[in-house]
């Protein structure tokens, strides 16, 4: 991280950052503060993709070799929880604090101080969890989704520690949440009215509104978790009055807005990179606002599409049925939009621009088996299969995680004032979009002929696919090392960049030098 | 500071979010040491409580001491009031969850545990002879549920603290007038005044458990009755005590001569919150105690 520090720093600024291990921990700059949940982010990226390791090599030939079952499933729920609320959000928060300040003019987040608390909350949380691992019951079992009763009358006394560990996350969540929204609010430069916004700026409006919204939500259901193993209470317990399905409910009230939590700041990165690198204004920008405004409503309103296998009554199963297929418009518009954007435009492949072109094809894949799952009817059959994990790798993996590759390799230049390697990151994102449909593609097919998710052990049938699919992990986990040591090559040195940094690059954040000073936008800026 | 920077405020490093984080992370790991029989559990939560009360009280006064040195503008006091009024959001769906659970008993599974819709036969086969209506007092099964003998009415002590806490909005906003016309005694009066009526409150709720417990024997335990009774005015009870903290600080604040009639969010702050508990309160009593 000094490395970081360093290279940041803007020489000639006299309001320069503090010395040593004292600028990290009392940090109120949101450069900073957003360095440090992106490098936060990574570590615990890495540690979700060792958990995930660890799966494929267990699934690499059926029979049990590495792993009892109960590690097996220890594993694929720290893969996802942490990934989840480890990686993937935290990292959309550095993203937030870095840019939206730089792209609405502002000199910084609006409360300063409070964004350092959600930061260390995020680490501490995220230590709670890991800390399972070494206590009488080891770690959580259950699934990230954490289904009653599983997590509450079969799981293990350390489950408790795991719910302590969501309400930090979740206060960490919220408070971020809450910067985002004073900050573009609140702070914009004059001149730069909503519909001026940048599409990144306005997709993380949203979500933080959704954060709001849902964060909360979570949060009384691990409480009504906690005094159901501890007090005696009976929210999940039938024998007492209460539901083990309303547990789901309550779950998915929050679980389906927090997918949007991790995919609509992917929609801005890509809505930024696309007409960049196409030289052409993004087509449609106030139907993209609209579209995003309208799959946040409608994430509020689909839970019952993840319990089709329940057994609810058939009039919910049909309107969950018809609301979820409903998502399919306003996302339909975003793609129709990307491509339109692209359609005669001057493009040139970059690296930002290859994840973000991929981003735009796989992830319409994961959108598009989606709508198949939507379908009460066709769901009985894939509901638990592997082809809901292809799904849901999909979207968040070539769909968020390559999103923020591309973004990385955008704002880079800009963060740490070096170009990263060209030629490295091309070989970066080849070696990553091989390898990751590798990975997830052929869990389609062993996925509808019939592999159950979250078993260790499989049948004969699906030894060829199942080794594929693990060999594309391997290769997928490690191509990844090779970011880091283009991220860090870029920080270390390289070409200068320049303010503009990319030929087609228009707003805000490339009209300030390159690395971006200490502090920015002191005074606002002029929008026109 | 580095207030001079621009128009903005940006403050300087800042030691107490770090703090506060251990602080919030020991108090919750100590928790969850207790619970399970650790004997240091209790140890960590003291020392992360007190942590965190201190930084609380150690960050708050620095944002006072701030604001009454005129550091904040007008766009930093828009950005706290927009701060507030989303952390309001966020306890509102906080209580919506624990609302949507008590609408999703009452509606849903109490008539599909006794056997409504395509349910019939979970009913024969489980609980044959449960009817769940919400008469909250009969759950499907004693075992491991003892069941309440009695439910608690709703024109007892919770009409009374219904009527205290409206009443403790008026207060509120008799005090929000006083501050206005620059009544300084009619500020402190009713603020003195608000912090009484929530502080009985308190006290009238803690003997309203008090006989919910012993009289009727309605606890945790007393199936979903119980745990929809405790939680969610438990969580009202956890809340209207942090507004009488807050309003606390606000008399006492008040005393010393802060606040001016163009400047006093902290105020309106605090009163959006207590009105805010005012309003989840008159649902619970519909919805918990009436109804």
């Amino acid at each position: 991280m000094s490395t970081t520090a360093t290279a940041v720093e803007g020489e000639h600024h006299h309001h320069g950052p503090a010395k040593g291990l004292g600028r990290w921990l009392f940090a109120t700059n949101h450069k900073d503060i957003g360095t440090m949940y992106l490098w936060t982010a990574l570590a615990m990226f890495f540690l979700g993709g060792a958990f995930a390791m660890v799966i494929r090599m267990e699934l690499f030939q059926p029979g049990l070799q590495l792993l009892e079952p109960e590690w097996f499933n220890r594993m694929f729920t720290m893969h996802g929880l942490v990934m989840v609320f480890g990686a993937i959000m935290p990292a959309w928060v550095g993203f937030a604090n870095w840019q939206i300040p730089l792209m609405v003019g502002a000199p910084d987040m609006a409360m300063p101080r409070m964004n350092l608390l959600s930061y260390w909350l995020f680490p501490v949380a995220m230590l709670v969890l890991v800390s399972t691992f070494f206590m009488d019951g080891n770690a959580p079992a259950f699934g990230w989704t954490f289904y009653a009763p599983l997590s509450t009358t079969f799981a293990p006394d350390t489950t408790d520690f795991f719910i302590f560990g969501v309400h930090l996350l979740g206060v960490s969540s919220i408070m971020g949440a809450i910067n985002v929204i004073a900050t573009i609010v609140n702070l914009r430069a004059p001149g730069m009215t909503l519909m001026k916004m940048p599409l990144f700026v306005w997709t993380w409006l949203i979500t933080a509104f959704l954060l709001i919204a849902v964060m909360p939500v979570l949060a009384g259901v691990v409480t009504m978790m906690l005094t159901d193993r501890n007090f005696g209470t009976a929210f999940f317990e039938a024998s007492g009055g209460g539901d083990p399905l309303m547990f789901q409910h309550i779950f998915w009230f929050f679980g389906h807005p927090e997918v949007y939590i991790m995919i609509l700041p992917a929609f801005g990165v890509v809505s930024q990179i696309l007409p960049t690198f196409a030289r052409k204004p993004l087509f449609g920008y106030a139907s993209m606002v609209y579209a995003t405004g309208a799959i946040a409503f409608l994430s509020f309103i689909v839970w019952g599409h993840h319990m089709f296998a329940t057994g609810m009554p058939l009039a919910g199963e049909l309107y969950f049925m018809y609301a979820t297929m409903l998502i399919a418009v306003p996302t339909g518009v975003k793609i129709f939009n990307w491509m339109a954007t692209m359609w005669r435009g001057s493009m040139t492949f970059e690296t930002p621009m290859l994840f973000s072109i991929a981003f735009v094809f796989l992830f319409t894949i994961g959108g598009l088996t989606g709508l198949m799952m939507a379908m009460g009817p066709a769901d009985m059959q894939y509901h638990s299969t592997y082809f809901i994990v292809a799904h849901f790798h999909y979207v968040l993996v070539p769909g968020a995680v390559f999103a923020l590759m591309a973004g990385v390799y955008y704002w880079l230049p800009k963060w740490c004032g070096n170009m990263y390697d060209e030629r490295l990151g091309k070989i970066h994102f080849w070696l990553s979009a091989i390898s990751v449909n590798v990975l997830f593609f052929p869990q389609h097919f062993v996925g509808l002929a019939g592999m159950p998710r979250r078993v260790p052990d499989y049948p004969l049938q699906f030894a060829d696919f199942n080794m594929i699919i693990s060999i594309g992990g391997f290769a997928y986990g490690l191509s990844q090392l090779l970011f880091v040591y283009i991220v860090i090559k870029a920080i270390r040195g390289g070409q200068p960049a320049t303010d503009q940094v990319w030929e087609g690059a228009q707003g805000l954040e490339w009209e300030l030098p390159s690395p971006a000073p200490f502090h920015t936008h002191t005074t606002p800026p002029k929008v026109d | 500071m580095s207030g001079t920077e621009g128009s903005y405020y940006v403050p300087e490093e800042t030691r107490q979010p770090a703090l506060l984080a251990v602080g919030l992370a020991a108090t919750l790991f100590g928790f969850a040491m207790s619970l399970h029989d650790n004997s240091a559990g209790s140890i960590v939560m003291m020392v992360g409580g007190a942590i965190t009360a201190v930084t609380i009280w150690m960050w708050m006064a620095h944002v006072i001491r701030e604001s009454e040195a005129g550091l904040n503008s007008a766009q930093m006091d828009r950005t706290y009031r927009m701060g507030m009024g989303w952390f309001i959001f966020s306890e509102v769906m906080f209580f919506a969850a624990f609302f949507g659970a008590l609408f999703y008993v009452r509606v849903l599974v109490l008539p599909w545990l006794s056997g409504e819709g395509n349910n019939a036969m979970t009913n024969q086969l489980l609980w044959p002879l449960f009817e769940g209506l919400w008469s909250p007092l009969s759950i499907p099964s004693t075992e491991g549920f003892t069941p309440a003998t009695g439910i608690v009415g709703a024109w007892g002590v919770p009409a009374i603290n219904t009527a205290l806490l409206l009443t403790s909005g008026a207060t509120l906003t008799w005090a929000h007038w006083g501050l206005f016309k620059k009544s300084r005694g009619q500020l402190i009066a009713g603020l003195a005044l608000t912090v009484l009526l929530g502080s009985i409150f308190m006290v009238l709720q803690v003997q309203e458990y008090a006989h919910a417990m012993n009289d009727l024997s309605l606890t945790f335990n007393s199936g979903i009755y119980g745990s929809l009774f405790y939680l969610m005015t438990g969580f009202h009870g956890a809340h209207v005590t942090l507004g009488v903290l807050m309003l606390t600080v606000i008399l006492g604040r008040s005393i010393k001569g802060h606040f001016t009639p163009e400047h006093h969010f902290a105020f309106e702050g605090v009163a959006w919150y207590w009105h805010f508990v005012d309003v989840v309160w008159l649902i619970l009593f519909v919805f918990i105690y009436w109804v």
